[in-house]
């Protein structure tokens, strides 16, 4: 199959060429002649989108999303890989979870999704997990996922243990003593809308705890959906003296303010919380300079009932695999950010870089994942179009750029806009 | 009052704020000659909705619905049960199937009556939710001031206490400000929020500068029950350095009015002097309560122009 007369994005540039693709891998790039051909005339293809974080909530939360509604979602967004939270039901803390996940996503068959195992046993921070049974089975990394793992010796430990099997350790950075019973960013807006507020320093004081034990082990270490401007520069300050950190952030840390809380609208209820403006800048400044590697969904579909209740009782979480792409776009490419190739590289390389995925570029030879997009399509976000059972986005009638219009995992198309709008 | 619902202070107009202020003196004047019937909510019901314990706020709605004519019903919700039982929007949907035509709550969570109001047909008031508003509480501090002195504005006003816990410091900040009176807050810092200057408060250091020259000067009640410990280090400490003797009032004018949205902790946040001297409204705060229910419940109901 061949897709004919793209812009193409790589590394260094885009160029306009044809990538031609056989038995599932790139088998040309440049001029093509002969074969099938999807015309992509005034679209633009790179590689398929890796986000490293995100919560399928199968096995135990069906009701929120499973592997199938999650992986359409995925596709949809123009991912053609996601990395899997352990916060399941069971908890993903050894290898038949990690075995169940990988069989379902495999029958699903839309996208490839890698399971991160837990950090300790049932994510309840008091003894290690199987991570050996887990890294075999096929975990890509180890997370606690939604809180940090509070003894620091026990973190320490997973740490040293989990680069016996490569592994890294990718951080929920969440001081919960200081974050005790807080909703939102504590600040002005905390203060007006009469919400209990978490303090900057609840995700700080984590950061830097981190990086301490990265920076004393000499191990590797990823910090999780960085959402605090002083968490970017502690996390510069490490790397510039050759901790060896990785860093993620989100879609809303870097296009919303905690100003949106005002109306109690419980779907800006997200943890971290949505900061102050100066965080905002920050996080866009840090993406630029590479402080921050990638950007991810933290895709966290919930159900209306647990959306549609009192602010404090609201569960924590967005849905983002299906806007994060064309809000990524508008804010930070069309915003003179970044340039498209430096967008695309912390959104598929990177990703793919830090945990050791196959991906990440376009060449020859490699798995044909590519994401095929209209970045010149305007449209409304509508959480009625999400095929992922959340609905719950903060981003209802924003107005994007950027719409992806094919998919395709190891050479089949796995997603199509046209056919889409067909149905 | 052209509005659905009084869900806080901070949305009100100036002319709303003292289109109630009027509608109340006007109830005030009439309870104290002994009028108790007003026909306002005749033929209509009144639920009370309280998710959080409460005596006086409870009795001055309940009286300000019977004095205006309604029926009332009284429905009580262990907070406990909050997180378990029927969700707010179902409860709200039954009471609204019920045909009530106005819902007062009070509830432990900030946002709690804007979710309710966006679901029922009826009138909802804030009667308290958590740390964000309590207008009627404010609207009676203001109705008492306004009375005393015939004006807010220029007014100056200090509020000494739990001003991160209360919810009753907040609405009347936007509420006095709003009248153009000068909001002075003090706290332990422990106890102050982020950034109420941004909403006009002048925030002082110590508590002589918070009184001094005040015309009135508000202790606020140590919410027990709304924190956890480690905000001071006990309440004797609390007493002595951040409540309010007679000496600290001294600072103020002579004028000055003693406020309270009781009950008080004696000894705590107020002396039994201060709260027992000729300065002190804290009783007169009682009617004026029931007097700014009664007006706010008939300005929703579109009924009663003054």
């Amino acid at each position: 199959m061949i897709f004919k007369n793209a812009e193409i994005v790589q590394k260094d540039g885009v160029i306009r060429a044809d990538i031609t693709v056989e038995d599932g891998k790139i088998a040309a790039i440049g001029r093509a002649e002969k074969g099938d051909a999807i015309d992509c005339t005034g679209y633009t293809i790179f590689p398929g989108l890796i986000d490293m974080h995100v919560h399928l909530r199968e096995p135990g939360f069906e009701k929120k999303e499973d592997i199938l509604s999650g992986s359409r979602a995925a596709v949809r967004g123009g991912f053609t890989q996601v990395c899997c939270m352990p916060n399941t039901n069971p908890v993903i803390d050894n290898k038949v979870v990690v075995t169940y996940i990988k069989a379902r996503a495999s029958e699903v068959g839309l996208c490839k999704i890698h399971p991160i195992g837990a950090i300790t046993k049932g994510q309840k921070g008091e003894e290690l997990s199987a991570i050996g049974g887990m890294k075999a089975a096929g975990a890509v990394a180890l997370s606690e996922d939604g809180k940090s793992v509070v003894n620091s010796k026990l973190m320490a430990n997973a740490m040293l243990y989990a680069s016996d099997f490569g592994l890294k350790c990718l951080c929920h950075c969440e001081d919960a003593s200081l974050a005790e019973g807080g909703v939102v960013n504590e600040g002005y807006n905390a203060t007006v809308a009469g919400l209990k507020g978490s303090l900057r320093a609840a995700e700080d004081i984590l950061i830097a705890r981190e990086l301490c034990l990265a920076e004393s082990l000499r191990l590797p270490v990823h910090i999780c959906h960085v959402s605090t401007y002083s968490g970017v520069q502690l996390i510069r300050e490490a790397k510039a003296r050759g901790v060896e950190v990785t860093a993620e952030t989100c879609p809303h840390y870097f296009t919303l303010t905690d100003d949106v809380i005002r109306t109690f609208d419980t779907n800006t209820k997200v943890n971290p919380p949505l900061r102050e403006e100066k965080d905002r800048l920050a996080i866009m400044e840090g993406l630029k300079d590479g402080t921050l590697d990638c950007i991810v969904t933290d895709h966290a579909p919930h159900h209306e009932d647990d959306k549609r209740v009192e602010y404090d009782l609201a569960a924590f979480g967005i849905s983002g695999l299906e806007t994060s792409f064309a809000l990524s776009y508008t804010q930070l490419v069309k915003g003179g950010v970044l340039t498209l190739p430096q967008l695309v590289e912390k959104m598929s390389a990177n990703p793919a870089r830090i945990l050791g995925l196959e991906g990440g570029e376009l060449r020859v030879g490699a798995p044909a994942d590519l994401t095929i997009a209209d970045l010149n399509k305007k449209w409304t976000i509508d959480p009625k179009e999400f095929v992922s059972k959340g609905k719950n986005t903060p981003f209802a009638g924003r107005e994007v750029f950027g719409k992806v219009v094919y998919t395709v995992v190891d050479g089949m198309i796995r997603y199509s806009l046209a056919r889409e709008n067909k149905a | 009052m052209n509005r659905k619902d009084l869900l806080g202070l901070y949305d009100l107009t100036t002319e709303e704020i003292e289109e109630i202020l009027r509608l109340g003196l006007y109830f005030k004047t009439a309870l104290k000659r002994g009028e108790k019937e007003h026909p306002a909510l005749k033929g209509r019901s009144v639920v009370l909705l309280f998710y959080e314990n409460s005596t006086r706020t409870r009795t001055s709605f309940e009286l300000a619905a019977k004095f205006s004519g309604a029926s009332v019903v009284n429905i009580s919700v262990a907070t406990s049960s909050v997180q378990k039982g029927e969700t707010l929007v179902d409860t709200g949907k039954t009471l609204d199937a019920m045909k009530n035509d106005f819902i007062i709550i009070r509830h432990p969570m900030g946002g709690a009556p804007k979710l309710l109001a966006e679901t029922v047909k009826a009138h909802v008031v804030n009667g308290g939710d958590g740390i964000n508003e309590h207008p009627t509480q404010a609207l009676l501090d203001m109705l008492t001031l306004k009375e005393h002195f015939g004006r807010i504005e220029g007014l100056k006003v200090a509020i000494l206490g739990d001003i991160r816990h209360s919810r009753v410091a907040k609405s009347n900040l936007y509420g006095l400000t709003k009248l153009g009176a000068e909001v002075r807050l003090f706290a332990p810092k422990t106890l102050m929020p982020e950034r109420l200057e941004r909403e006009g408060a002048i925030l002082c250091s110590s508590r002589e500068e918070a009184v001094r020259g005040a015309d009135a000067v508000m202790g606020l009640r140590i919410q027990l029950e709304r924190q956890k410990g480690g905000n001071f280090p006990s309440l004797g400490e609390y007493a002595k350095y951040y409540g309010l003797d007679e000496q600290i009032l001294s600072y103020a004018k002579k004028s000055a009015l003693v406020l309270h949205p009781g009950p008080v902790n004696r000894g705590v946040e107020l002396t039994s002097a201060v709260i027992d001297g000729k300065q002190s409204r804290i009783e007169d705060q009682v009617l004026s309560g029931l007097s700014v229910r009664m007006a706010v419940l008939s300005l929703l109901a579109g009924e009663e122009k003054v």
